[in-house]
């Protein structure tokens, strides 16, 4: 295991570009909810990381990682409430089919 | 309230309920519409004798007349208006001629209307009318008498397009409504003038109501308060009114179409009453006439030219009642020509002796037209004297009259103007009407020729059928030709000192006095016995050349002779018979010129000033139409505009933050 901050901000932004690349490009709304725990645990990852290395935040980055979990939690029970709503709608779960928000 | 301002009052009422139950029950009662409107009439006919015999004969309200309020009309603040009525000398005298006329018309029409399908909304109108009218000489402030001034015009309005089914009877009633609005304009922005000027629109001075506006201006203007000018101005605008009622240049056109109206309309409203309306305001408002002498000198210029280009144009008409209208025209233009002069009791006495022989003339045409089964052309008519002799002897009586031959009515009081004329030193006014005294005799036996003498030009599948008119008809020729015989020697004997100048002296001695006129008295052997038979023979002239032209009696017209008469002035025939053109100059300035006009303004509004709204409009629509694009419902596309402008502001951030 490495001892440098570097290397866990590294593997952080990829998992970021990952969760960010995932929500642009999927269309479907199952992956682009996954895409965004993915990029919210990037930071958590971030957060963390800055926390073991830097002693006076070490406490408050705890604090933060356990926060975000939790409007990480409650944020995918409201998004896959909605998904499934609409699903049920539209049968699909296909976000470009979802057209009646245009013009 | 007295006696007398009851009867006063009913004198309004009577008519107004007789309008108004009428037009409730007319038509139920099919031909005997006339039940109730016709009594009524002769009702207010008996109750205005009785107010006149009060007020010029026992003279129970003085010389001030009865002034009294009804109730107060337009209280609102300080702008108060009441209803208040009044009758004095000059009042009395219309009343003679509103009532006794529309009294004989309500009994003519009787028998004039019963084919008529609608009579029932004529006889409706009628007695509208008669209040109306009534309403106009009895008011005692100015915003009254305008009302009553609108009424009439309205009645006039519906009466002249009675046949409204037929297009030319609705646009002359157009046309009579609209060159009234016109002169009526004018006399709105003179009332406004009163008002702002003095602060009070009543007449005359009462205990109740305070000093009125005929003793407040010309106490303004001599304290210095108004100028001069300004008080010639509110008189011009006032008399603007004038000349629109009473059909004066170059207002006059409207009067000649108005006889597409029924024949007791055209006595009644365009002859006797309402077209007099405008000589009675300027003899009721002659405190402040005489004011402005410029003014007095236009009055008299409208008047008289009026009287010759009518007179002029009634020479070559062929429709009978179109020779009378412009008659009346010319009568009119006399009487302003009078008042223009200063002679304001000539020229009432003139307006009462015209109403009754023009109302005589009228109502005779009327008989003839109906005898001839509605042909109003002079050029199929000819030979009628043997067959409708009653209308035929009172008709004679009537153009006698109107012709100025003594002792008849018309000789008194034309003889008055024109004599008053060139006494207060209007030469010109006294010459052109010795002319005018000319053409009218020759126009009035031209009209008698063609009718009644010569050679019948009746249809003949007509000519038979032609009959005398029932008794309806023909009691009220008689009764008016009566007054028409006499009224100007019973009134106007002596001349210059008959009873009219003792009943009217009084009220226009004031005006009288402001413009200096000298009362020199009359005398026979010098300048006045003059003027006289200048006058006289004048019209005797008239008569002759008309006689020679178009027969009398059994005489013989000479048509070859009229006809190279005509064909050696084109020009002048062509001229008259066109009306002098005044309807295609209206046509060509207001119709084709005012319509380029509003066109042009119409293509400033459409084009510049909607132009500039909608083209704020289509720019603000077309810039929101092209921006609307980037909204395409996708959420990616937004995602990604959240990540790029992280990106802009992360970077920007890192480059220009972290300086």
């Amino acid at each position: 295991m490495s001892h440098s901050l570097d290397a866990y901000l590294v593997l952080s932004a990829l998992l970021f570009g990952i969760g960010t690349f995932g929500f642009l490009a999927r269309r479907n709304a199952i992956a682009m909810l996954m895409s965004i725990e993915l990029m919210l645990n990037a930071v958590n990852l971030a957060a963390v990381a800055f926390g073991a290395f830097t002693p006076e935040l070490q406490a408050h980055a705890a604090l933060i990682a356990l926060l975000v979990m939790a409007v990480a939690a409650a944020e995918a029970t409201v998004g896959l409430a909605i998904v499934i709503a609409i699903y049920r709608n539209r049968r699909t779960p296909l976000v470009d089919e979802y057209s009646s928000m245009r013009e | 309230m007295t006696t007398d301002q009851i009867l006063v009052s009913l004198l309004l009422a009577v008519p107004l309920a007789g309008f108004g139950l009428t037009a409730l029950l007319g038509r139920r009662l099919h031909t005997r519409a006339w039940i109730i409107a016709v009594p009524g009439l002769v009702l207010t006919w008996a109750i205005g004798m009785y107010v006149v015999y009060q007020t010029l004969f026992v003279h129970a309200f003085g010389e001030e007349g009865l002034h009294f309020t009804l109730y107060s009309w337009v209280p609102a603040g300080s702008f108060n208006i009441d209803f208040n009525l009044a009758v004095d000398s000059l009042t009395a005298v219309l009343l003679i001629v509103v009532t006794t006329v529309g009294m004989l018309v309500h009994v003519y029409s009787i028998g004039y209307m019963a084919q008529d399908p609608g009579r029932w909304r004529f006889f409706a109108y009628l007695n509208l009318f008669m209040f109306s009218m009534l309403l106009l000489v009895l008011a005692d402030n100015f915003m009254l008498l305008f009302a009553a001034w609108e009424l009439v015009g309205l009645c006039s309005y519906l009466l002249i397009g009675f046949w409204y089914k037929r297009n030319s009877a609705a646009l002359a009633a157009k046309k009579a409504f609209i060159v009234n609005r016109v002169g009526d304009f004018g006399f709105a922005l003179g009332i406004a003038a009163v008002w702002t000027t003095v602060g009070t629109l009543n007449f005359s001075t009462t205990e109740a109501a305070g000093p009125g506006a005929f003793e407040l201006l010309p106490a303004a203007l001599h304290a210095g308060q108004i100028a001069p000018w300004m008080m010639t101005g509110i008189v011009l605008l006032l008399f603007m009114g004038a000349m629109g009622k009473s059909a004066q240049f170059p207002l006059h056109v409207w009067l000649p179409d108005a006889m597409e109206g029924p024949t007791p309309v055209s006595a009644l409203i365009h002859a006797a009453t309402m077209v007099n309306a405008g000589v009675y305001f300027v003899a009721r408002a002659n405190p402040l006439f005489v004011e402005a002498p410029q003014a007095m000198a236009f009055v008299a210029a409208i008047g008289i030219f009026t009287a010759i280009l009518a007179a002029s144009i009634a020479f070559t008409q062929r429709d009978i009642k179109r020779v009378l209208a412009y008659s009346t025209l010319s009568q009119l233009g006399y009487m302003f020509a009078g008042l223009g002069v200063g002679a304001f009791a000539s020229a009432i006495f003139h307006l009462m002796t015209h109403g009754f022989f023009k109302g005589l003339l009228f109502l005779g045409s009327g008989s003839v037209i109906h005898a001839v089964h509605e042909e109003q052309d002079m050029n199929r008519m000819g030979g009628l004297w043997r067959k409708i002799p009653i209308t035929h002897a009172t008709m004679l009586i009537g153009s006698i009259a109107i012709a100025g031959i003594p002792p008849l009515a018309g000789f008194f009081s034309k003889d008055e103007i024109l004599g008053s004329a060139f006494k207060n030193g209007f030469m010109w006014v006294w010459a052109i009407g010795v002319v005018v005294a000319v053409m009218t005799g020759f126009y009035m036996f031209r009209l008698m020729g063609k009718t009644f003498y010569g050679e019948s030009h009746v249809d003949p599948q007509v000519a038979p059928k032609v009959h005398e008119s029932p008794w309806s008809m023909t009691l009220p020729l008689i009764l008016l030709a009566i007054a028409a015989a006499s009224l100007g020697v019973v009134l106007g004997w002596p001349i210059e000192g008959g009873l009219i100048h003792q009943w009217l002296g009084p009220i226009f001695e004031h005006a009288s006095e402001t413009l200096g006129l000298h009362e020199a008295p009359f005398e026979f052997a010098g300048i006045d016995g003059t003027l006289l038979i200048i006058g006289a023979a004048a019209g005797a002239l008239g008569v002759a050349f008309g006689i020679w032209f178009f027969g009398l009696f059994g005489m013989r017209e000479r048509r070859v002779t009229v006809e190279r008469l005509a064909n050696s002035m084109r020009w002048l025939y062509r001229a008259s018979f066109a009306k002098w053109w005044f309807d295609e100059l209206n046509d060509f300035i207001f119709v084709r010129f005012g319509g380029w006009v509003a066109r042009a303004l119409w293509w400033f509004d459409v084009r510049v000033v909607d132009g500039t709204v909608n083209g704020i409009a289509a720019l603000t629509q077309g810039t929101g139409r092209g921006i609307r694009q980037i909204q395409t419902g996708r959420v990616q596309n937004y995602a990604l505009g959240i990540a790029a402008g992280l990106l802009v502001i992360a970077i920007t951030y890192i480059f220009v933050g972290a300086r």
